[in-house]
């Protein structure tokens, strides 16, 4: 990683990430948290343009910003008692103590692992990735599409009421 | 690339990046480094409005809609400020920043201040990748088509936050609303896109373009059904008038924009505007043709004919605004997933078959006119047998006004008879 706007744009998606990911811990309304989350996943996205992995850049904010956030958005509005503020728990020691294990743990793996490091690395293109996904691995891929097909079949049969169906059997 | 150019010669129009290049390395030579990124922001800044903000926001986005949609209507539209009214959309933004944005006691203030200023920013990423001209693009990234998926897909969430923010019951059903239109309406969407690049083989812009370029049609022809998929789907999501249930004054006051007043609300109402001219243009890079015009953006600034075609494309959705009722809620919801989705399947599957057999034939020049025909055929027929398959029967041309109780709405067949 180097040239001056690379390491500045790298130290501002830094901050931009972690203030956010903090603030998701810290703040009381359920609702800013999600909003912190989303700022944090934007972040996230700007580490794969660094990276000049454009495609999976795109695909995060698609996916995480704009489907999987609003999910939770509904989530939270839906569920009753959401507006009430986050207060304390008995699990807070307990999950602090859970965060700083796994902490130490991932710093421990960066730390220690030798990581190889290739000067010239091919330039992987979108082609190349589609090329990978529809060709080697299209087996994985399919499986992968036809599970999802049915949890969402399976959600729907879930979420539908006795009532429902016999009003659809009427009409 | 650098045959649509005569030359590269600074007083060559045709395409504005020659002469900004000239001024911009001119000036490097003699400013100290750096500042020749500022002077660049500043010649796009004024460029981009004198060519584009200018003549589509205001004339066009304002001024041209309020005008015939007040001609649909049969009333004169704006004409008393300036002449034939064309000075409207300054008074009514000077109006705008004059009046106070009033905040609600209980309402979320942070969340509520920062909405106006997420939902504009988008709007001004979209036009980063839209080409103007062979080499007027900002960001010719390869995966530009995906990019501005991501980014039209942020407005939204700038909506709720107006929405939930503002503590009001009108405003949360708005923002709940528009959320679930948003994500119904982005399935089909995206179905129909790919279909559009499946058949150019390119998720860049730029290369949509000049495969239409380069076989002579829009893919717009070649895929007739994704156009219209893209058309309705599009204009649910930037909430216009025909599927506006998001403010839907009628129902809902004004939806997520019911405490916002001032120029927080005219930044919304601002661009609103400008995300429909994005949609636009982008409609018209993808299966329009962009700035080619079979030959003729070689004698004309190929960005004054891109331009064009945008103007052309939002004049249709001000067409559809003035003329069609608003749809309910549900209908909506019914539309999406039970129309639109399955016809965009249908069309993917249709499409995929047709490369199959053209990467066989050796992408046959011919062939793509061939499966243009086939497509148009096949498009109108599957409305037709979908629209049959699920029970809507097409409605007599009424002789007088009906209610649509009395018109029984669009009822399943074999009910009522």
């Amino acid at each position: 990683m180097d040239g001056f706007g690379v390491t500045v744009a790298f130290w501002i998606l830094a901050a931009v990430t972690l203030v956010a990911g903090g603030g998701v811990m810290v703040s009381r309304n359920l609702l800013h948290a999600v909003l912190f989350l989303i700022l944090s996943f934007i972040g996230v996205a700007g580490f794969f343009v660094l990276l000049s992995a454009e495609f999976i850049a795109m695909a995060q904010v698609i996916i995480y910003v704009g489907a999987i956030t609003v999910l939770i958005l509904f989530a939270v509005l839906l569920t009753p008692r959401a507006s009430r503020d986050n207060s304390e728990t008995v699990w807070a020691l307990p999950g602090m103590l859970l965060a700083v294990c796994l902490a130490a743990i991932f710093l421990f793996v960066v730390h220690d692992t030798q990581w190889k490091t290739v000067t010239d690395a091919p330039l992987l293109t979108t082609q190349d990735l589609g090329h990978a996904l529809l060709g080697t691995w299209v087996l994985p891929f399919e499986i992968a599409s036809v599970l999802l097909t049915a949890a969402l079949v399976g959600a729907i049969m879930l979420t539908r009421s006795a009532e429902e169906e016999a009003e659809d059997a009427l009409a | 690339m650098t045959t649509f150019l005569a030359t590269d010669n600074w007083y060559d129009l045709r395409d504005l990046a020659n002469l900004s290049r000239e001024i911009l390395e001119a000036a490097d030579k003699i400013l100290p480094f750096g500042v020749v990124y500022v002077l660049a922001a500043v010649i796009g800044f004024v460029a981009s409005f004198l060519i584009f903000v200018l003549p589509s926001q205001l004339f066009v986005g304002v001024y041209g809609e309020r005008k015939l949609i007040g001609r649909i209507q049969s009333r004169y539209g704006p004409n008393r400020v300036g002449p034939f009214g064309l000075l409207q959309p300054i008074a009514d933004a000077i109006k705008l920043m004059q009046k106070e944005a009033l905040t609600p006691t209980r309402s979320d203030r942070l969340v509520m201040y920062v909405a106006p200023i997420f939902f504009v920013a988008p709007a001004v990423l979209l036009f980063a990748v839209i080409p103007f001209g062979p080499n007027m693009v900002f960001a010719d990234i390869p995966v530009s088509l995906m990019y501005f998926l991501a980014i039209s897909s942020l407005p939204v969430l700038a909506n709720f936050m107006a929405g939930w923010s503002a503590n009001n019951k009108y405003s949360l059903f708005g923002a709940i609303r528009i959320v679930a239109m948003t994500i119904s309406y982005e399935t089909p969407l995206v179905m129909s896109l790919l279909g559009a690049v499946v058949i150019s083989s390119t998720l860049s812009l730029q290369g949509m373009v000049l495969w239409a370029d380069e076989y002579k049609i829009w893919l717009g022809l070649v895929q007739p059904l994704a156009l219209v998929i893209y058309f309705i789907c599009v204009s649910a999501e930037l909430n216009r008038t025909p599927t506006d249930i998001a403010e839907a004054e009628s129902e809902i006051v004004a939806g997520y924009l019911t405490e916002y007043s001032g120029m927080k609300w005219g930044l919304f109402y601002g661009m609103d505007i400008g995300y429909a001219l994005a949609a636009s243009a982008f409609a018209a890079t993808v299966f329009l043709g962009g700035w080619t015009l079979f030959g003729l953006e070689k004698w004309v600034p190929p960005w004054i004919i891109f331009i064009g075609k945008t103007h052309l494309f939002y004049a249709l959705f001000i067409w559809t605004r003035g003329t069609l009722p608003r749809l309910r809620s549900d209908q909506l919801m019914a539309f999406a997933w039970k129309f639109l989705l399955p016809l965009a399947l249908f069309n993917l599957f249709i499409v995929v078959t047709e490369r199959m057999i053209w990467s066989e034939e050796g992408y046959d020049k011919a062939y793509i006119y061939l499966f243009a025909i086939f497509n148009i055929l096949v498009s109108g027929l599957l409305v037709f047998a979908w629209a049959r398959f699920n029970g809507y029967r097409p409605d007599d041309v009424p002789t007088r006004p009906r209610l649509v109780k009395e018109a029984r709405g669009y009822v399943p067949l074999g009910e009522n008879e």
